[in-house]
């Protein structure tokens, strides 16, 4: 069956995205069943930490798909997101011609037709999601690639197709699934804007975020688990933070604490073990002070 | 779709596209093939989903925080409901107010002797080119404004880390490589690469409050001549809030973009929080990427209501990220200037620049100043 239709609706989607310990909520699990169902590219935008990235390896998994990863930076250009020609094994393939029959006529553009092969292509990660579809494509940090990159790629995402001059056009047989996300460093582009759906991943309520930690670190006591989520949250809160911790940091800071054999959030613990979850001088500081009514509330 | 009997009258496309219309009345930027993908959304969800329905127009409709704030109030008072999903959304821009600042707008009294008897040879476009600005008439201002247009801005270079072809540098081998392929295997010449360069972004803070509101026109005129280069620039001004204007902006005809840009901004001539303006811009964009490595031009004079040390903590942590923090204050440029507002005497360690913005010959110094940084 064709993946994009393995799930009837959201909720089901959530169910499977839930079998590989990502917990999506409703808006989520929805948005991502629309890019399925409606075969656009999801943009996912939202704070460092909040599992944008991580959707993108769930879906893979959930749908038992390969995941092809496209990590941008700036002056990532078409040779490294699409192909490449193998210029040392063409020049060795060149020599062996040359030594096993220089003393025999060759046809010329035979030797021509054989330098631009398959096996001398180098696939990279978006000529790689078109042949291998229906796979996962994960454009990661879009926003930290050119403004040309941008137009190529929406290029390829409009047609889902590339031309390769030398071997013709190569196009997906069903469209893969695309993954873009984005940390807001620039405006994206609103051509590309509008080919995607949307979504902005806010950092999970309370009840979400303890079922994260339960699933994802298990080893970790129940109270403890629910003292550090609460003492999270709480930081949160404070808009006056410069990184507010996020789901990464709330499970790094369960585990350390499990680690050095706590059951239990009490005052001595959490200075110590701080900076697990808050990375700023000025926060810490902050956090310290403040640290007596934020384990207690 | 949970509509009350009023509605149903109405088919439900018709329902769902005029939602969208009345969306792109907020100001969403809702084009006719987002409006066709809204509705294979819904019909993708169904009706009978009212969940499924705000969140398939959410993502099919929207495309920036800002535009999900207009989304929930528009779908609350079209389809009559609270929204649909819960999320609780965190006030990211709090909205505060305070007395506007009272006197001190910069005396008059030094202003005149700026004319001397050089300028008062010269051209009239050469003494209006050094008049300070708060003192012009409005015809002189009009006169002013066409003046903008033969500033040419340039944005700092700096080092990319792509290589480009070059004359010196090193072995480009792959390109050597290529050509020799080209040529059956020949050998030929060997070509050479070396690091290019990028332009650098520049970021521009406009002061908008009550005591920066004579410049404030010349100010976003200037901004304008930047945005309008189709340079890597973002503008954003600071009252008691902080507004990102760079695509008003943008557009080509400066009195358009000025129009655009005045509608957009909220608290023009009111009080100044620059501290957590800055604060705003840091956590917001600023840490995120766009003041890394930048040149960040802030306009003001320095005029902080909160305490300084705030002030002078933003600006470290402006510094820390920046390439280069120039700031340009229009009563610099007055006989005996003396930097002693509070908020600038804790600002000064933090800068790399510290220019007169007050005239037209001021701006094109600045414009030197960015472009070398």
């Amino acid at each position: 069956m064709e993946p994009r239709e393995a799930f009837a609706s959201a909720g089901e989607l959530t169910g499977g995205l839930g079998g590989t310990g990502y917990l999506a909520d409703a808006s989520l699990a929805t948005v991502a069943w629309l890019a399925l169902r409606l075969q656009r590219p999801l943009l996912l935008e939202g704070e460092p930490g909040t599992g944008k990235t991580a959707l993108a390896e769930a879906l893979a998994e959930t749908l038992d798909l390969p995941l092809i990863r496209l990590q941008c930076y700036e002056g990532i250009d078409a040779t490294q997101a699409l192909y490449d020609w193998d210029f040392p094994r063409q020049i060795l393939h060149l020599r062996a011609v040359e030594a096993v029959a220089a003393d025999q006529a060759r046809d010329v553009a035979q030797i021509e037709d054989q330098l631009f092969d398959q096996r001398f292509l180098l696939a990279r990660p978006v000529l790689r999601a078109l042949r291998e579809s229906p796979a996962v494509l994960l454009v990661d940090e879009i926003d930290r690639a050119d403004d040309e990159f941008e137009a190529f790629l929406l290029e390829v995402l409009s047609t889902w197709q590339v031309t390769i001059p030398e071997l013709g056009t190569v196009t997906a047989a069903t469209p893969p699934v695309v993954i873009l996300t984005s940390n807001r460093t620039r405006e994206l582009h609103d051509a590309l804007k509008r080919r995607c759906l949307y979504h902005w991943i806010d950092h999970p309520g309370l009840a979400r975020e303890l079922e994260i930690v339960r699933s994802r670190a298990p080893e970790v006591s129940e109270t403890l688990a629910a003292q550090v989520v609460s003492a999270v949250q709480t930081l949160r809160q404070d808009h006056d933070l410069i990184k507010p911790p996020g789901v990464a940091e709330t499970l790094d800071w369960a585990r350390a604490l499990h680690e050095l054999g706590s059951t239990s959030l009490d005052l001595e613990t959490a200075s110590a073990t701080l900076g697990v979850a808050v990375k700023y001088r000025e926060d810490s500081e902050r956090v310290r002070a403040a640290l007596d009514r934020i384990l207690t509330s | 779709m949970s509509v009350p009997e009023a509605a149903t009258l109405h088919a439900p496309d018709a329902v769902l596209l005029g939602f969208a219309r009345a969306l792109r009345a907020s100001g969403v930027a809702v084009t006719a093939d987002r409006e066709r993908t809204y509705l294979e959304a819904v019909a993708a969800v169904g009706l009978m989903d009212p969940s499924g329905v705000y969140w398939a127009g959410q993502a099919t409709l929207c495309s920036s925080p800002a535009d999900l704030e207009r989304y929930d109030q528009v779908y609350a008072a079209w389809f009559g409901l609270e929204r649909a999903g819960t999320r609780p959304r965190q006030e990211t821009s709090p909205t505060l107010t305070m007395a506007p600042l009272e006197g001190d707008q910069g005396s008059g009294e030094t202003q005149e002797q700026e004319e001397d008897a050089v300028h008062a040879q010269a051209s009239a476009t050469e003494v209006l080119r050094h008049r300070d600005i708060a003192t012009l008439g409005s015809a002189e201002r009009a006169r002013l404004a066409a003046l903008f247009a033969v500033l040419r801005p340039r944005a700092p270079r700096r080092r990319a880390h792509r290589p480009t072809p070059a004359a010196r540098g090193v072995v480009d081998a792959r390109r050597t490589l290529r050509d020799q392929l080209r040529r059956m295997g020949e050998p030929g010449p060997i070509a050479w690469r070396r690091r290019g360069t990028r332009p650098r972004r520049v970021v521009l803070l406009v002061d908008v409050s009550g005591s920066m509101s004579p410049y404030a026109d010349a100010l976003l005129r200037l901004s304008h001549t930047y945005a309008a280069t189709g340079l890597p620039v973002e503008v954003f001004t600071l009252g008691t809030r902080l507004t990102h204007v760079t695509r008003p902006l943008r557009q080509r005809d400066p009195e358009r973009a000025l129009v655009a840009c005045g509608n957009s901004v909220p608290d023009w001539s009111g009080g100044t929080r620059l501290a957590q303006g800055i604060k705003v811009f840091l956590d917001r964009w600023g840490r995120r990427g766009m003041a890394r490595g930048a040149v960040v031009v802030v306009f003001s004079d320095g005029w902080e209501r909160e305490a300084p040390e705030a002030l002078g903590e933003q600006m470290r942590r402006l510094r820390a990220l920046a390439h280069r923090v120039v700031w340009v204050n229009p009563h610099r440029g007055k006989t005996g200037y003396e930097p002693v507002q509070q908020g600038i005497v804790a600002a000064l360690p933090h800068i790399d620049d510290f220019v007169a913005g007050h005239s037209m010959a001021a701006f094109e110094e600045l414009v030197e100043v960015v472009a070398r940084a």
